[in-house]
């Protein structure tokens, strides 16, 4: 069986930053993902990222994918593309897929960076074709160049639903309407406003009643709803539209975690089911790290610094790296996340992982 | 002989502020469900259905519904359709290649 001193699984933000951390320590470092194309979702991110200087701000999510990508390959990092990583078994070993063949790889250390799914929204009509994710919409504008559909509705006003609508204006789509459940936008004033000044208006307290159409989305009936989120009568609107984007968040992809026998604890602020961790991210299995959106839905630039922690922990535990040194990294790591984490909702989030962290680190 | 329907709603970006001009690419054609539709070697086959406006790529086996494209990130699987004789095939991360054989999913 091959052996690897690190194996990443997954090579979005989390899991590229983790394998360039280790790597740039000597770590011998394989990293999976069973796309054709690494990345993860970096590369649909086309809007200029925020935070400091020396963390990408002001960059675009292509330009630190291709950055990320050419300084893995410098420091040698092995990419295998087109690999599902199936199973975890006993002793870290790995079960893998790659077209027809299998494979099993024995790694000395795991970080896990499998990312998120998007939540569904059910309403009658969620099945029909033209009901899609967001984040699916912005994949096919602005991974393959192609819109799925003339007219838009988007559901949901945390960060996802108004950047995607702001891309798809980019991309000549035409957003008819974005709807909030709750009374207030929930994402980023400055992403709003953005979308305000295009004209597409922002209702708040107003939902999705169902969607229709023969075979496919033709239009969607939207009603207001009260602080109890009933509806309230005589407010049904009807809109013509070919595609629903569903912007309601999303739940870590913690699967691989589970068969690995890492325990889980329902969080809430974190978008569901994560796998317990302490402050270097290692999981209660010894060896087995997780960076990203498995560990609590956050941003793309928040999961290249904990993609940072987890790469560094597995060098320190590898003996590729003294223990001082590694706190540094990681003492840095944590001040750019809090600096990321102001806003009302980061702030919820951060104390969520705190909390978890601290709890594990303490034996609890 | 004009072209069937879904030949004229080509609906892909050519060109896009941030992302500037559409990348040459190898242009080959596909066969679905009898009928060839252009692609470009190498996206995703749902990327070039999507470009053609083909929205339905499967209808369930129970209540003979329609399903489309909904995670495009090889999640849901509500994608799923025969190529090349292979059944459930997840159409939004499997790669076009010249003169592939698509068909719909109904049973």
């Amino acid at each position: 069986m091959k052996k690897k001193q690190l194996v990443v699984v997954g090579s979005g933000p989390a899991g590229l930053s983790a394998a360039v951390q280790a790597a740039e320590y000597g770590v011998e470092v394989m990293l999976l993902d069973e796309h054709s194309r690494p990345g993860g979702q970096l590369f649909k991110q086309i809007h200029k990222f925020f935070g400091s200087h020396s963390h990408y701000a002001g960059m675009r999510g292509p330009d630190i994918g291709r950055l990320l990508l050419e300084r893995a390959q410098s420091r040698g990092v092995c990419i295998s593309l087109e690999t599902t990583v199936w199973g975890i078994f006993q002793d870290r070993v790995l079960g893998l897929v790659s077209g027809d063949r299998t494979d099993r790889i024995q790694a000395d250390k795991i970080i896990l960076a499998t990312g998120a799914t998007e939540n569904a929204l059910r309403f009658p009509g969620w099945t029909l074709p033209g009901v899609m994710g967001a984040g699916a919409v912005q994949t096919m504008v602005n991974l393959h160049r192609v819109l799925p559909g003339k007219r838009f509705l988007m559901v949901g006003s945390g960060n996802v639903g108004l950047i995607v609508s702001y891309h798809l204006l980019q991309a000549g789509g035409h957003v008819v309407k974005l709807v909030e459940a709750l009374p207030r936008i929930s994402g980023w004033g400055v992403h709003a406003s953005k979308l305000a000044r295009c004209g597409v208006p922002i209702e708040v307290s107003k939902t999705v009643k169902r969607v229709c159409g023969r075979d496919r989305v033709e239009y969607a009936e939207l009603v207001s709803v009260d602080a109890e989120w009933n509806e309230i009568p005589g407010t049904k609107e009807r809109i013509e539209v070919d595609v629903v984007c569903v912007a309601v968040g999303l739940n870590p992809l913690s699967e691989l975690a589970w068969i690995a026998g890492c325990g889980h604890k329902y969080i809430p602020e974190l978008g569901g089911w994560v796998p317990r961790h302490d402050e270097s991210l290692q999981t209660l299995v010894p060896g087995i790290y997780v960076a990203g959106d498995v560990t609590g839905i956050d941003e793309a630039s928040t999961a290249m610094e904990e993609g940072r922690i987890a790469g560094i922990s597995a060098a320190e535990t590898l003996g590729c790296i003294s223990g001082g040194a590694a706190d540094a990294v990681r003492d840095k790591a944590y001040t750019q996340l809090a600096e990321f984490h102001q806003s009302p909702w980061g702030i919820r989030l951060e104390a969520a992982q705190r909390k978890l962290r601290a709890g594990e680190q303490d034996g609890a | 002989m004009g072209k069937p329907n879904h030949l004229k709603k080509d609906m892909r970006i050519k060109n896009h502020p941030i992302l500037g001009k559409a990348p040459d690419g190898v242009w080959v054609e596909i066969e679905v469900d009898g009928e060839s539709i252009p692609a470009l070697e190498g996206e995703p086959i749902a990327a070039a259905l999507t470009a053609a406006g083909i929205r339905i790529l499967r209808i369930t086996k129970k209540y003979a519904e329609p399903r489309g494209v909904t995670c495009a990130i090889g999640r849901c699987t509500d994608c799923i359709m025969e190529v090349d004789g292979r059944p459930n095939v997840r159409t939004c991360v499997t790669a076009v290649k010249a003169g592939m054989i698509i068909r719909t999913l109904k049973e």
